[in-house]
């Protein structure tokens, strides 16, 4: 997996983000301040946007720290730092490497992950975005045990978040502003979980394409 | 939805424009969307950066000026700014004796501001954070992501701008608005919710009999829907919330009764005359006070009281001179 497999993934996440705009800021409503769609569709468009100005020789890490810089800068909220961080740690993981193969895709996950939790500090069942990553990283490096391909490891992936993202609704929110309402959190899905969903499902519809 | 804008997405720009031409006293960055003192940076003083989301208006911009914030930085509204935007603002205020971050305990405003203070120390700016904790009706546990940054910004902003103002370094301001912080208490009624502009519809709905207890500034629902009640009885609840976790028998008290957005000024002070009679009953005296809209949702309709338990010498730093858009006194 090139340069242009990391920029395809980017485009598509940025894609399907914008067209869930509308639920991901409807699911903030109901135990946030409704914005999250906004926000995420704002930083992934920069995304996108910053990817042309990368060297054609550019390295997948790169893309990936490009990605997740314009996205910090971008995005504000939590989701902003969060995000742009885990695609940096992720970037970062991936080096120098021209070419990258699925288990080093593994590793820039559970580095994306490690990422964010270093930052927002939750673990699993706080109702947020880990409930979905966690999930998905471990499902992907699952399928990896079990030699799968690129697209085979990422589907693992996206599958798990899902599941993951609708485990979150009986969660009461122990981490970020859904955590104020106590109980009242209970009954959602989390929205960062859902947007995580996204992610991993334009990672496998992106590794689809490897076959 | 029926607002004062011209386009969803150019609130938070055109609201800039509009206080930048208001405000000669304010040098106004629309490209790094940051609002600093129009004297900045000041050799020899401790520099005070704030931010925040837009829609709390006049919080943070309205306080940047003489004794109190060196600059802003407005988000997108109810969004944390961003770590580019936090760092233009420090470096546009560093007089070379460090900067002072105060930052409203939100995980965005948390992560934000921490980025940036990380980068502004790459660029050898010394960065100190306080970060406002003040809303009681958030329990400080494990379960919560701790309790809301609210009214005591302003007292924060207000007293360590003073102490900044008077030339002192910035462990001492630091130290300071930390005081303040830990002095402070807020909790928070909504008799509506608001409307994000670029969501187009209001966040939550309330039945006509309903209100919302322990909200937070973004128009977020709060712990609790109870039946609407009379603004003694909602005063009442909310003093008795402060009073119980930081009681206030004997003290001498700065209080802030802060209009949300959507409430008229005569009705807060119908709130305003029931934290008086409750502060008598109680033998606190109120030293100082403050009715308004300072800390908003939007147009949120609802009320926040704010109570600090002053010392001889904070209250000397409230007092001292103050001239910004949205405070001004002493001079």
């Amino acid at each position: 997996m090139d340069a242009a497999f990391f920029a395809g993934w980017l485009r598509r996440a940025a894609e399907l983000i914008e067209a869930d705009s509308e639920r991901l800021t409807r699911l903030d409503a109901a135990i946030g301040d409704g914005d999250h769609g906004l926000n995420l569709n704002r930083g992934f468009s920069a995304a996108v946007a910053a990817l042309p100005a990368l060297p054609d020789d550019t390295v997948p890490g790169k893309v990936l720290i490009a990605a997740g810089r314009a996205i910090v800068s971008k995005t504000g909220g939590a989701s902003g730092p969060l995000y742009g961080g885990a695609l940096r740690a992720a970037g970062k993981a991936l080096g120098d490497a021209p070419d990258v193969d699925e288990a080093a895709l593994g590793a820039a996950l559970r580095a994306a992950l490690d990422g964010i939790q270093g930052l927002g500090q939750a673990a699993m069942g706080d109702k947020t975005m880990v409930d979905a990553l966690a999930p998905a990283v471990d499902a992907y490096e699952q399928a990896l045990r079990r030699h799968g391909d690129p697209a085979a490891c990422a589907e693992a992936a996206a599958e798990a978040a899902a599941h993951g993202a609708v485990a979150t609704v009986p969660l009461q929110a122990r981490k970020g502003r859904a955590s104020y309402l106590g109980t009242r959190s209970i009954g959602h899905e989390d929205p960062g979980a859902a947007s995580t969903v996204l992610l991993m499902r334009a990672l496998a519809d992106a590794a689809a394409g490897t076959r | 939805m029926r607002k004062l804008i011209n386009n969803p997405a150019d609130v938070v720009s055109d609201a800039l424009r509009g206080l930048a031409a208001a405000h000669p006293s304010l040098r106004v960055d629309l490209e790094a969307r940051v609002v600093v003192r129009a004297d900045a940076p000041r050799t020899g003083k401790v520099g005070l950066v704030s931010g925040g989301g837009s829609g709390h208006e006049p919080l943070h911009a309205g306080f940047v000026g003489f004794g109190m914030l060196d600059a802003a930085c407005p988000g997108e509204v109810f969004t944390s700014p961003v770590p580019d935007q936090i760092l233009a603002a420090t470096a546009a205020v560093d007089g070379g004796q460090g900067v002072l971050h105060i930052v409203k305990n939100y995980t965005g405003d948390v992560l934000n501001f921490k980025m940036a203070a990380e980068l502004a120390e790459d660029d050898d700016i010394e960065v100190a954070s306080v970060v406002v904790d003040d809303d009681v009706a958030v329990q400080d546990s494990t379960f919560t992501a701790g309790r809301r940054g609210t009214g005591a910004t302003l007292f924060v902003e207000k007293i360590a701008g003073a102490l900044a103002e008077a030339g002192a370094g910035l462990t001492e301001v630091a130290a300071a608005a930390r005081e303040v912080n830990e002095r402070t208490r807020s909790f928070g009624v909504a008799l509506s919710s608001c409307t994000v502009p670029a969501a187009g519809e209001p966040t939550f709905t309330l039945g006509e009999d309903e209100m919302e207890l322990g909200i937070g500034i973004h128009g977020e629902p709060g712990r609790e829907r109870a039946e609407l009640a009379t603004a003694d009885e909602i005063v009442n609840a909310a003093l008795a919330a402060i009073h119980t976790d930081m009681p206030l028998d004997g003290a001498e008290v700065l209080v802030l009764v802060n209009g949300m957005g959507g409430t008229p000024l005569i009705e807060q002070y119908i709130a305003y005359a029931a934290a008086a009679n409750w502060f008598e009953g109680h033998g606190v005296t109120v030293a100082r006070s403050l009715v308004g809209d300072y800390v908003t949702s939007l147009e949120m309709a609802g009320c926040m009281i704010t109570v600090c338990r002053l010392t001889p010498e904070l209250r000397r730093l409230w007092d001292a001179p103050v001239e910004t858009p949205a405070l001004r006194w002493g001079r």
